[in-house]
């Protein structure tokens, strides 16, 4: 048994392993205005990002948690344990030979130099609070887009970044939107120009190498009209004892005609809290898509939603969550109609293993006196042991004649004929389960760029074995 | 408190004539009967405290998402006065209901009009059938055990409160061991005076193997009387019985009614429920349903029409507490004007009660641009083996069926009617009981026709 288990754990843990902490600037432990005044002065703020941070810190101290409805283990974080900044300067580095050897170290266990050989169109690393490298393929950047850190965005594109910074999720949305409007640092700021389709994925990865600490990365995407862009990030941290927090908002904006696809595998280590806040504009005839994955973290609070303004725009979220033992995943979406023949789709599948429970939350706007608007939420739920939980919370709200919703959730098991056909057949156990699990989320699956869903497959390959017994 | 109380006694006997209606908030508590016994008074006087105590509903608290709250709004209500004979005869005129019945009770403001009792073949079986006042002192053992057993979870603790505190009267029906009751027992509850409250509570016991049907119907004697309804129903079924409940909700349109049901289903036994809302300016239906051992079934029905600006808040639970239990939900709505619809359910299967089948179907026919419907289906699996799926929709008319009867002929608005009756019917006919649904079917058309 222990034996089976051993590549699971490898692969669950492929993030976890740190180095010494080496940073030259620490805002220290706890949160204040002061904390607020020293992320601002070493980024160099512009006066209005920093009454932005101000005002945001008021906003996020004024606000209570929200755990009326969500999960009493948020009580658990403490905002004053945790440090707010780290990092060993704001520049990031244009070439891998310039970061830092461990750094560098960190990254290349994980895979990302080797990966943007291969298919990406430009890549951006965080760690910690900073990116430490940045690139962009140089005929991606020479058609007009721009691929840079928060800092950068806001510093030398203000007349692109700021007429929509803060603008889809506006500081007060929650508490932890609140947070980090206030403490934000690194994260992608991206614009496609008009028309620029970019082939190949632009890729983040963010990384969490110190204890006790808090990422709370920015990320604000603009495609211009009739440009389609595909975003994916990743994510580890070692696991230490205490809470790590990771408090991200991402701004999504798809102009008229624009495409854009967020695809996000989530594989933080079981202790952090990974509370983010995920939304996207569509205009006309555009069309935001989330691909949302969550396998990592202790608590997830996670519901990508799409603001569909214009007519015809669309707004799709696939979500897949695999829950295990000590883990919660409270994911879902949130589709706001608000023009007529806008059409959304949900599917969400979750896996719960041992004692992981996996949530879907949901909420479907389509107010007064639209017309032609359609949602489809399906979600299902697949329960592996008898110790595993799942819950789903959806909220529809529908107003007038011309529009139609349906939403279908359904919870099952494993199929003990399935299985024993497949161990008739000479699978063992574990190798049954496996292929069934994968075949409940393959048609999502299929749906991943390649190299994702190759990764995803054996993730829940390895999962599965532990848990059969 | 209770010195409060005492105080106030004293300076009410010096008014000659006391008020004829009593305010139901004051600052005191002052038990409605002195002829319950003592220590139920006692006991309302502990629901006053805690009404006092628990908050008002928010809409930001998950039971009352969505719900318009304001509508809660209860300083205006008072106990109603006593009916004339003149006003009692009237209203007695109008209760019809079913042809044949076991038995009947009618009450208005809470003041029991009349009672046919049941036959005497069922007395000598044992079966009871008697205001809630007489069985709280015959029948104590069995009052205590089942009056208001289950806490009220889904967000109308306050009103379950203000209704323990203010419930003199209402229906006791006990079916014992084996006894089979054929036709239905009728309950009539009626809002008569201005402002007029009203506090139904019926507790309803099936014994093992036992088999009843109750109907209870909710009227205004006018309609264009403000009056609050805040009622509970206790339906508890033994091993084995068999349950049907229906309720038809039919206040008129500026009533503010609450109504919270809770019912257990023992080992083998079945309950089938059917609440019919029509009526209310504003109203919340609060229905759990706890399926407490191995075989147990249970099937939540609702239908509501809703128009003007009504609004029709229903929240459930399909509590699964053990193994190899069944429940099954099915709630319709249609809406038109400006009328809101809120469906809140939850099917929790608790840790161990594997072998569960459970299942929930929310369906909004909106009819008007105005209309608005929110569907919160929820879903908590704590057990193994399990099928449990639910689905909401919210859609309008098909335009093929439209045009089907149109080309024959049919003129829109005939056309319409017929397509929302068969949407609902749908439910309705689930009871497969003829003559409560053919009741059921006219008090919906008579709704239609009012239009």
């Amino acid at each position: 048994m222990v034996k089976e288990t051993s590549p699971l754990e490898i692969e669950r843990n492929v993030g976890n392993f740190a180095y010494p902490e080496t940073h030259t600037h620490d805002a220290g432990v706890g949160l204040s205005e002061k904390t607020i005044h020293y992320i601002a002065d070493i980024k160099e703020d512009p006066d209005w990002v920093r009454e932005f941070r101000l005002n945001a810190y008021k906003t996020f101290m004024s606000k209570p948690m929200p755990t009326h409805w969500a999960s009493k283990d948020l009580e658990a974080i403490v905002f004053d344990n945790i440090r707010y900044y780290l990092s060993g300067g704001v520049q990031p580095k244009r070439n891998w030979e310039d970061v830092p050897d461990d750094v560098k170290r960190t990254f290349e266990r994980l895979g990302i130099p080797e990966q943007e050989r291969k298919f990406l169109a430009g890549v951006e690393a965080q760690f910690d609070s900073e990116a430490v490298y940045s690139n962009i393929k140089k005929a991606v950047g020479e058609q007009g887009v721009i691929f840079v850190g928060s800092r950068e965005g806001l510093k030398d594109h203000p007349e692109i970044f700021r007429k929509w910074f803060g603008k889809v999720i506006p500081t007060g949305d929650n508490k932890f939107s609140a947070l980090n409007s206030a403490v934000f640092s690194g994260g992608s700021f991206i614009y496609v120009p008009p028309g620029v389709k970019v082939k190949h994925p632009l890729q983040a990865y963010f990384r969490i190498n110190a204890e006790n600490f808090g990422q709370f990365e920015r990320t604000l995407i603009i495609c211009d009209e009739g440009a389609e862009l595909t975003y994916m990030e990743g994510c580890t941290a070692p696991k230490f004892n205490t809470a790590t927090l990771h408090s991200a908002v991402v701004e999504l904006v798809a102009l008229k005609g624009a495409k854009i696809q967020y695809i996000t595998v989530q594989n933080w280590s079981s202790n952090v809290f990974n509370l983010v806040t995920k939304r996207g504009l569509a205009h006309e005839d555009a069309e935001v898509k989330w691909i949302d994955c969550n396998i990592g973290s202790r608590l997830t609070m996670k519901y990508p939603g799409v603001i569909m303004k214009g007519r015809r725009a669309r707004g799709e979220v696939l979500s897949i969550a695999l829950a295990g033992d000590g883990q919660h995943q409270d994911t879902g979406a949130k589709m706001v109609h608000a023009a007529d023949e806008t059409t959304s789709n949900i599917i969400s599948k979750s896996i719960s293993i041992g004692e992981g429970r996996a949530t879907y939350r949901g909420l479907v706007q389509i107010p007064k006196h639209l017309k032609n608007c359609k949602n489809n939420t399906e979600c299902d739920a697949l329960l592996i042991n008898s110790t595993s939980r799942t819950d789903t919370y959806p909220a529809i709200t529908v107003r007038g004649t011309g529009n139609s919703v349906q939403h279908e959730a359904s919870v099952s098991q494993v199929s003990a004929e399935q299985i024993f056909y497949m161990q008739q057949r000479g699978l063992t156990k574990a190798q049954a389960m496996s292929l069934s699990v994968n075949g409940f989320v393959n048609d999502l699956v299929r749906q991943f760029p390649m190299e994702y869903s190759v990764e995803l497959k054996r993730l829940i390959e390895l999962e599965m074995e532990g848990s059969v017994g | 408190m209770t010195n409060q109380t005492a105080v106030l006694d004293e300076t009410m006997e010096e008014i000659d004539s006391p008020p004829p209606a009593r305010a139901i908030l004051s600052n005191s508590f002052e038990a409605r009967s002195p002829e319950l016994p003592a220590w139920f008074r006692e006991q309302q006087q502990m629901a006053w405290t805690k009404f006092g105590s628990l908050p008002y509903p928010n809409r930001k608290d998950q039971p009352w998402r969505f719900s318009n709250v304001k509508a809660l709004d209860l300083s205006g209500y008072n106990f109603g006065a006593p009916l004339s004979q003149s006003e009692r005869d009237e209203i007695l005129e109008r209760s019809s209901g079913l042809h044949q019945v076991a038995g009947r009770l009618i009450f208005a403001d809470d003041q029991l009009l009349r009672r046919d009792p049941l036959p005497q073949e069922l007395l000598a079986a044992g079966v009871l059938l008697k205001p809630l006042e007489r069985a709280i002192v015959e029948h104590e053992d069995l009052f205590r055990r089942h009056f208001m057993a289950q806490p009220a979870t889904l967000g109308s603790a306050k009103f379950a409160a203000l209704h323990e505190a203010f419930v003199t009267s209402g229906t006791f029906v006990y079916v014992p061991r084996g006894v089979e009751v054929e036709l239905p027992i009728e309950i009539f509850h009626w809002l008569h005076g201005e402002n007029a409250s009203v506090f139904p509570h019926t507790l309803l016991i099936a014994d093992e193997l036992a088999k009843v049907t109750v109907i209870e119907h909710f009227q205004s004697a006018h309609s264009d009387r403000a009056g609050f309804a805040c009622g509970v129903n206790d339906l508890v079924v033994g091993r084995g019985a068999k349950l049907n409940y229906v309720c038809t909700q039919n206040w008129n349109q500026k009533a503010l009614a609450i109504q919270i049901n809770s019912t257990s289903v023992e080992r083998d036994a079945s309950a089938k429920s059917l609440n019919v809302h029509l009526g209310g300016a504003y109203s919340r239906f609060e229905s759990l349903s706890r399926l407490t051992g191995e075989g147990a079934r249970s099937d939540l029905l609702a239908v509501s029409v809703a128009d003007n600006a009504q609004e029709f808040d229903a929240r459930t639970l399909q509590d699964h507490a053990s193994p190899h239990t069944t429940s099954d939900l099915l709630y319709k709505n249609a809406l038109t004007d400006r009328a809101r619809n809120t469906f809140g359910g939850l099917i929790r299967v608790e840790p161990h009660a594997h072998f569960t089948d459970a299942y929930q179907t929310v369906r909004n026919l909106l009819l008007s641009d105005d209309a608005e419907a929110n569907s919160m289906p929820g879903l908590e699996i704590l057990a193994d083996n399990v099928k449990c799926s639910h689905g909401a929709t919210s859609g309008q008319l098909g335009e093929n069926e439209m045009f089907y009867l149109l080309s024959r002929g049919i003129p829109a608005s005939v056309a319409k009617q017929l397509l929302v009756s068969g949407f609902l019917n749908e439910v309705v006919d689930r009871l497969d009981h003829p003559a409560i649904t053919g009741h059921i079917h006219e008090l919906i058309e008579a709704k239609f026709a009012r239009r």
